[in-house]
């Protein structure tokens, strides 16, 4: 069957090596799929990347690449029934998160890895306070009393930069402005001081003068507190100055993970560079915007082949009948393409 | 909010003086001889006719008696009945067995309905689920005198768990049976909004925060979810609050409760409409506040929601 696809990354196969390596979080060959009344949509088909303390992977991709559902299932949110995971590890520590109790599980969120969501309007209650939300850990996972909780969540709101930090304690989401939402709801996601962030498309709802503001607070956090942390986006532009590493996903898979410089420099993978070409220019004015054409595979069917091939301006007969693996192209970079060597050496 | 409460309060007077006013001219209204048998076998003399019509200007048009009727209301004078009992005797005396027995329907609705919604929500199509489903159709599709006469019947009278009667002291542990027969119909509907309202915000953004903040499961339902999922169930519960306050004609009935609705079922039958108008007066204000007290405790629920 040509839709299960070993993708011979680290080296592991379906179900991932076990092997602890020593990496603060890695994911390993991950597996996941949608079962609907329509069909079973292949969402992740074994992806593989990790992160360590103090630095930031961002994982780019379009809507639908599976970039989302890889964080949800790391941080055990995935919604079941309809996802399912049916492979792979997600070892934190060294330690696979998917074989562990629910109590044990429940003990890393938070406090091991941490969550922010795109949008803090709906991903903060609506009917408490903004500080009673950013307390209640406190006041639940470290067992304070009431007065002290507060301090706590008082300085924690100072620590995102929320002016008045006192006085907007028992404000409602809804009397938040959406900069000020999104910095109470990094507030509470660094409550526990957490070892890992991921932060999933975390200024795509914010106006730009605002995305700007909340990427520095986070990179700035992220310094300070020597976190790791995943950075889901699909704006390119965003990714080019925080990340230190960077993963571009296509249809549930790792196409390619370079250092942010190497991308952008010399993309080894025809997606990536369709993706940095279709930026906008200010050196071209005038000119139409290059596009890849096309769209992303239907995950219900992806065709056979590398997935992007319908896609890809350089497909060749090869690449409709092997699957590509993710392999290195070079110190620290790897890409699941058989051009890959050509794009990387190409002048 | 004090500004908001005043204007609403001022809002209720119209509201008040427009349904009292209609009730009354309604009441009245209704053809036939308000002394027809009220002497026995005998036309009544026609001493008493002229003395009856002068004490409730009955001669007079319809504006002029409300406004005497109201004038005498407002000092707390609700008239007599045709054999000269005085009606706020038989409010006084009637009432507070309503206001029990509604209360045990309520706390009866509140705790089953909600339970039984809470539950059947967080496990969508579950047996717990189905059969809560099965149940609650059952519960709304039975009329209420059924479901009393059946309980009554087997209870009360197979079984003799309970005494098929209430008793004229009203003791609680009577009431849980009257109670539930009074509530098996809303409680069905509590179940079904809770269990809606539930499965909805059970998959809302905030609950999944809620998980990733590492919360246990019992915080994440009994605090994040439920606070949001109580919005509407508490909108039910107060808007049936008032209805429950109106009296029950037939659970009253049924299980022999000297109560609101069977003393209005009464006077309606006997044209009593001095005793007709007066408890109804007293019901449209009770529902009146009801209402009131739900708006302002909905705000209280959603802070999102401000009065302005």
């Amino acid at each position: 069957m040509s839709d299960i696809l070993v993708s011979e990354q680290s080296a592991p196969g379906p179900g991932g090596s076990g092997r602890p390596s020593g990496r603060l979080l890695e994911v390993d060959d991950l597996r996941v799929e949608f079962r609907t009344r329509d069909g079973v949509a292949k969402v992740i088909n074994g992806v593989t990347y990790h992160v360590d303390a103090g630095e930031t992977l961002a994982v780019l991709g379009e809507s639908g690449s599976g970039k989302s559902v890889t964080a949800q299932t790391i941080m055990g949110i995935l919604d079941t029934p309809p996802g399912f995971v049916t492979g792979g590890q997600v070892r934190f520590h060294g330690k696979d998160m998917l074989r562990m109790s629910d109590e044990e599980r429940r003990r890393i969120r938070g406090e091991g890895i941490a969550m922010i969501f795109q949008d803090a309007l709906s991903a903060l209650n609506p009917v408490f306070t903004v500080g009673f939300q950013i307390a209640e850990q406190f006041r639940v996972r470290r067992g304070m009393g009431r007065a002290e909780a507060k301090k706590r969540a008082i300085d924690m709101l100072d620590q995102v930069k929320i002016p008045n930090a006192k006085g907007r304690f028992n404000n409602y989401p809804h009397q938040f402005s959406g900069g000020m939402r999104q910095r109470a709801m990094i507030a509470m996601s660094l409550a526990l001081d957490p070892e890992v962030l991921i932060a999933d498309e975390p200024t795509t709802a914010l106006d730009v003068t605002v995305q700007a503001q909340i990427m520095d607070l986070l990179a700035e956090l992220q310094r300070e507190r020597q976190m790791g942390m995943i950075l889901i986006t699909h704006d390119l532009g965003v990714v080019a100055d925080v990340a230190d590493r960077i993963a571009v996903m296509y249809a549930g898979r790792i196409v390619e993970e370079a250092d942010v410089y190497e991308l952008y420099a010399k993309p080894a993978h025809p997606y990536t560079l369709g993706l940095i070409d279709s930026i906008p220019r200010l050196d071209e004015k005038g000119q139409q915007l290059r596009t890849i054409k096309g769209l992303p595979p239907n995950l219900m069917n992806i065709p056979p082949g590398c997935p992007f091939n319908p896609r890809c301006p350089m497909a060749q007969p090869v690449c409709r009948e092997k699957v590509p693996p993710l392999l290195q192209v070079g110190p620290a970079r790897a890409s699941a393409c058989h051009f890959a060597e050509e794009l990387v050496n190409r002048v | 909010m004090g500004r908001y409460l005043l204007r609403r309060l001022l809002q209720l007077v119209p509201v008040f003086i427009g349904t009292t006013f209609l009730i009354y001219w309604l009441v009245w209204a209704v053809p036939g001889d308000p002394f027809a048998g009220k002497c026995g076998e005998r036309r009544c003399p026609d001493q008493y006719i002229a003395f009856m019509t002068e004490k409730y200007h009955l001669d007079q048009n319809v504006f002029v008696q409300y406004a005497n009727y109201m004038k005498n209301l407002l000092q707390g004078d609700f008239g007599q009945t045709f054999s000269q009992r005085e009606i706020s005797d038989i409010i006084l005396t009637s009432y507070p067995n309503t206001l029990k027995l509604a209360l045990v329907a309520l706390a009866i609705e509140a705790i089953i309905g909600l339970g039984a919604g809470v539950l059947s929500g967080l496990r969508r199509n579950g047996f717990l689920d189905n059969l809560v489903l099965v149940s609650t159709l059952f519960l709304i599709a039975l009329p209420v005198f059924v479901v009393g006469f059946v309980l009554q019947w087997l209870l009360g009278v197979q079984w003799g768990i309970i005494k098929p009667t209430v008793s004229s002291e009203m003791r609680w542990s009577e009431l849980i049976v009257p109670g539930f027969v009074l509530g098996s119909a809303s409680v069905a509907y509590i179940a079904r909004v809770a269990r809606t309202s539930i499965a909805e915000n059970r998959r809302a953004d905030y609950v999944r925060t809620a998980i990733a903040k590492g919360l246990p499961m019992r915080r994440v339902v009994g605090v994040h979810l439920l606070r949001n999922s109580l919005i509407p169930v508490v909108t039910l519960l107060g808007t049936d609050l008032g209805a429950l306050m109106g009296g029950a004609i037939v659970t009253e009935g049924i299980f022999g409760i000297n109560g609101i609705g069977r003393q209005v079922f009464r006077a309606i039958i006997t044209k009593e409409s001095a005793t007709v108008v007066g408890i109804v007066v007293v019901l449209v204000l009770v529902y009146l506040v009801m209402n009131l007290l739900v708006d302002l405790l909905y705000a209280a629920l959603d802070p999102r929601i401000r009065y302005e």
